[in-house]
């Protein structure tokens, strides 16, 4: 509860901020302050300090699984103002909305993470959605951008209303918006129920660019200001699939057996066509664009294999994937030229630059001593728990060696093409910060349980 | 203690060379570091060999009951040996040249054997798995910064190869993981009984990941291209020392583990293992290119080592882990020639060279007894090995064409003395040809590293008995669990 209400509230004093304070770089610091100040609350939560008692008639449920979630994703937040803050003051005039629309958009993300009822559900998804299309819009004079921001809205809107006529059928069928209801009606085969769940999981699908729904993402990725790229594909991403997990802990549960072969379907389409377009693209931004629908892949066999190996995958994969892909964002940033050719030679120009994104790189590719290796581990260990479905999980790791293919042209770039590798100016703040999300990243992939012990205390 | 020094030493030096500047300084710390390899390797073979310094058994991911469990055994011991030793010769032989950012080089270099160390010693599946990736990581690096023309892309290629194969593995251990009740201990894995049919699909996804780095025929197309791009000190470390890391899984981490599907599967890893064999000889005849040679003649040699295994037999297996050992000392000085000649004339080529016996006697010499050992002539280190995997081929009782095995391999034997024998009388003795003349002296550094190989090569070559005690043991219980579950 702590996190809703801060986060709101914070929100609205950055949008205040903006009228009163002329200075940028002291509303940088608000923001800055804001998201470590978010991150505490949300861990005195996790010790049982609440400071907020709001009665919220079981609709929303506050256990260890999501308030480890919120605190990934708050770290990743502060992690992300303290690159980008500047950043995202050169996107346009409005510093104090940007920074206001994304802590509303964190309390989408604390609901998401907490909701025990689809109204909730549907309530964090709009939430999280509506600053996200603004955002992805913010850059105005950016025609590419507008374009994006339009297909956004009008795609997420198609796909919201598909979800709420699903939790309208839901509805219908059970008599209640609570999710606690659903896995007692699911014993029996009512079609509405079945009907709904179906939309359901086509929309939860679309908001996590799973295929064949994901053909917004490359468009609006792309086209949203780099910046913000970096914010959509990785926190927004991930407290998503917190959702989807949540909702297919309780609603799908009982009866997953007969939802396996659709979601394995989902899967291996998500994989595949993330890989496969990936290798093709010559612009970075847009390798990780098509790189994100990949790893979507995989974390969606959280929901295919559902097991407690899953929780912990997940949160594991939230957290390697947001940290490494929130890196290679803010150094993609720094690049004069997004293309594959402007990193050439950024290993001898800046060899800290060219070191963190190697490990960022290693770590969305899934090799051993970084975060990633173990947050797949733990996706194909919920996946061959249950036995079926071998072929699916030895497709997944043929794709991940397809994804080592063009993540490591960025290394060959870096390291073994010679160039200049030009860069925008970067602080020693900056590199520091890097420096210590690698290390992160490093550690967690020598000692996982450092973070997942939090899950069962 | 020891077995944790083994993997420490390298990966502290290693990390060290980050940091210090200056190609002196990082020379004579990789040489040291690589010194002290040798000399705590020797102390685990004498007098700290108990089971007290050699194994190491920590807590590492609690929530999934993996272990830091490292220890060394008889076979371990041979492999640690031999990669001790390789990396000094490779330093030794290797002092005169220059690269550029010198101390990543070493720095590289020396990150690659804390990773074979950690290959050879891991008793637990993960940490292997955990280490077969490391190894493989600076060596990408390696060849691709420091490489030939054509690195880059030749490189990755190898780099993919190895990580498919890999994968494929990792969904094995995964699955055996369940079957052994949550272990990933070696012990558990040796005693969990599975269903034939379970075996007979494992087998072939921990086999290719294998197959892939020994190489393997149909798997080896990567090898050739990567041993030519690759600056020489990182070809030794992958001819010698890598290589054997699929031999060396096979038989700790396949056979044992699956016996059954080795038994089924058998024949036809062998039949691979021929046609690899018979397949890499014929090229290396017609090969013109000194490095790709001696590379093909690696698959040949190496496909001899698989096809002993699995003929399950104890000369058999003792053999491979002799010549195991063997191999790597002997290719490192067929590496160690091939890199002075091309230094020194600027060429690869065979067919412009010529004469050179009577320009530089002593680099002669050396290398023929390095050829000699190679195609296994009596008195040299490669007998032994050889001749024991033959007796097991011969003697296999587990196969029906145990003759045509052994008829097969004899005839990849006469082609290897063919092109061996060839390439010595094109490049040393006939005509000399221009370039001959025009060369400088060879290097003290390399004439050191070349004799000590003779001298190990002589020495193991009449007295292979303490190589054989080490391994006895070891052979022994393998095979008498292999047979337990048949």
């Amino acid at each position: 509860m702590n996190a809703i209400i801060f986060s709101a509230t914070w929100g609205v004093l950055m949008m205040f901020s903006g009228i009163f304070i002329s200075k940028p770089a002291v509303i940088r610091n608000l923001a800055i302050t804001g998201a470590a100040l978010l991150l505490l609350v949300n861990v005195a939560d996790s010790g049982h300090t609440h400071f907020f008692h709001v009665d919220v008639k079981g609709m929303l449920v506050f256990d260890s699984f999501g308030l480890l979630f919120n605190s990934i994703a708050f770290t990743a937040v502060l992690v992300y103002f303290i690159l980008g803050a500047k950043d995202i003051e050169e996107v346009g005039v409005n510093v104090g909305e940007y920074f206001a629309l994304i802590f509303f958009v964190l309390c989408g993300v604390s609901i998401a993470s907490s909701f025990n009822s689809l109204l909730m559900l549907f309530l964090s998804i709009e939430i999280i959605s509506i600053p996200l299309y603004i955002l992805t819009g913010s850059d105005k004079r950016n025609l590419k951008g507008t374009e994006a921001s339009l297909k956004y809205f009008l795609m997420g809107a198609f796909s919201t209303g598909i979800m709420l006529m699903g939790i309208a059928l839901i509805y219908g069928a059970t008599g209640s918006f609570s999710l606690g209801n659903m896995s007692v009606q699911l014993e029996g085969f009512a079609p509405v129920m079945m009907a709904g769940l179906l939309l359901l999981l086509i929309a939860m699908s679309f908001k996590v660019s799973a295929a064949p729904f994901h053909f917004w993402t490359p468009d609006v990725y792309d086209g949203a200001p780099t910046i913000f790229t970096s914010f959509m594909a990785t926190i927004v991403k991930a407290a998503v699939f917190i959702a989807f997990v949540r909702l297919f802990d309780a609603a799908y549960g009982s009866s997953l057996v007969k939802w396996r072969l659709t979601i394995a379907f989902i899967v291996a389409a998500t994989l595949f066509v993330g890989n496969i377009t990936a290798v093709f693209q010559q612009s970075v931004k847009r390798m990780l664009a098509y790189s994100s629908i990949a790893q979507a892949g995989f974390m969606l066999f959280a929901l295919f294999g559902y097991s407690s190996y899953s929780k912990e995958g997940i949160i594991l994969y939230a957290a390697a994937y947001s940290l490494a892909t929130i890196g290679i964002f803010a150094i993609l940033i720094k690049m004069k030229d997004y293309t594959f050719d402007g990193y050439n030679g950024l290993g001898k120009s800046q060899p800290l630059l060219a070191a963190t994104n190697t490990v960022f790189l290693f770590s969305l590719a899934g090799i051993p001593l970084t975060a990633g290796f173990f947050a797949k581990y733990y996706m194909l260990v919920a996946a061959i728990n249950n036995g079926a479905y071998l072929w699916l999980v030895i497709f997944a790791v043929l794709c991940a060696a397809v994804s080592v293919y063009y993540y490591f042209r960025v290394i060959q770039a870096m390291y073994f093409k010679a160039g200049d590798g030009q860069v925008k100016e970067v602080s020693p703040v900056f590199k520091l910060v890097l420096a210590l999300v690698a290390a992160i990243v490093i550690l967690l992939g020598v000692y996982p349980q450092l973070l997942l012990v939090h899950l069962y205390f | 203690m020891i077995a944790l020094l083994l993997i420490l030493i390298p990966l502290v030096a290693g990390l060290a060379l980050f940091i210090i500047k200056g190609e002196a300084a990082a020379k004579s710390l990789a040489l040291m570091a690589s010194f002290a390899v040798v000399v705590v390797s020797i102390l685990g073979l004498t007098t700290m060999n108990s089971p007290h310094y050699l194994q190491f058994d920590a807590s590492w991911l609690p929530m999934l009951f993996a272990r830091f469990h490292i220890g060394l055994d008889g076979m371990g011991q041979t492999l640690c040996l031999l990669t001790a030793i390789s990396f000094s010769l490779i330093f030794i032989a290797t002092w005169n040249n220059s690269y550029p950012q010198p101390s990543r080089f070493y720095a590289l270099m020396l990150l690659s054997q804390a990773g074979l160390m950690g290959v050879f010693l891991s008793m637990d599946a993960l940490l292997f798995y955990f280490f077969w990736e490391l190894a493989l990581i600076p060596v990408y690096f390696l060849s691709s910064i420091w490489g030939g023309e054509k690195r880059i892309a030749v490189t990755f290629k190898f780099f993919i190869y190895t990580f498919v194969g890999s994968l494929l593995m990792l969904v094995g251990i995964i699955y055996l993981y369940f079957q052994a009740h949550q272990s990933f201990d070696i012990h558990d894995w040796y005693s969990m009984k599975l269903a034939p049919e379970q075996e007979n699909w494992l087998f072939w996804l921990f086999f290719i990941a294998f197959a892939i780095k020994m190489p393997v025929w149909p798997f080896h197309t990567w090898q050739p291209d990567a041993y030519e791009q690759s600056p020489t000190a990182v070809t030794m470390v992958l001819s010698g020392i890598m290589v054997k890391m699929g031999v060396f899984a096979v038989i700790r981490w396949l056979a044992p583990v699956l016996p059954t599907a080795s038994y089924q599967w058998g024949d036809t890893v062998s039949m691979l293992c021929l046609i690899g064999m018979i397949y890499a000889s014929l090229i290396a005849i017609r090969q013109d290119d000194l490095k790709r040679l001696i590379a093909y003649s690696s698959i040949a040699h190496i496909g001899l080592m698989c096809l002993a295994i699995f003929s399950t037999s104890k000369s058999g297996m003792q053999g491979v882990m002799l010549q195991m050992f063997s191999h790597g000392i002997n290719i490192i000085g067929m590496w160690i020639v091939a890199d002075t000649i091309e230094q020194k004339y600027g060429t690869r080529k065979i067919s412009a060279l010529g004469g050179l016996a009577q320009k530089d006697p002593a680099l002669a010499i050396l290398l023929v007894i390095v050829a000699l050992a190679n195609i296994a002539l009596p008195l040299t280190n490669g007998f032994v090995g050889e001749f024991m995997m033959f007796n097991g081929i011969f003697s296999s009782t587990v196969t029906k064409y145990a003759l045509m095995d052994t008829v097969v391999a004899g005839i990849c034997i006469i082609l290897s003395a063919i092109y061996t024998l060839n390439m010595i009388r094109k490049v040393f003795y006939g005509n000399t040809s221009a370039l001959i003349t025009s060369g400088n002296n060879t290097s003290a550094a390399v004439k050191v590293s070349l004799s000590i190989i003779v001298a190990l090569i002589f020495i193991f070559g009449v007295y292979p008995k303490p190589m054989l005690q080490l391994t006895g043991e070891l052979v022994d219980t393998i095979l008498a669990h292999m047979k337990t579950t048949m």
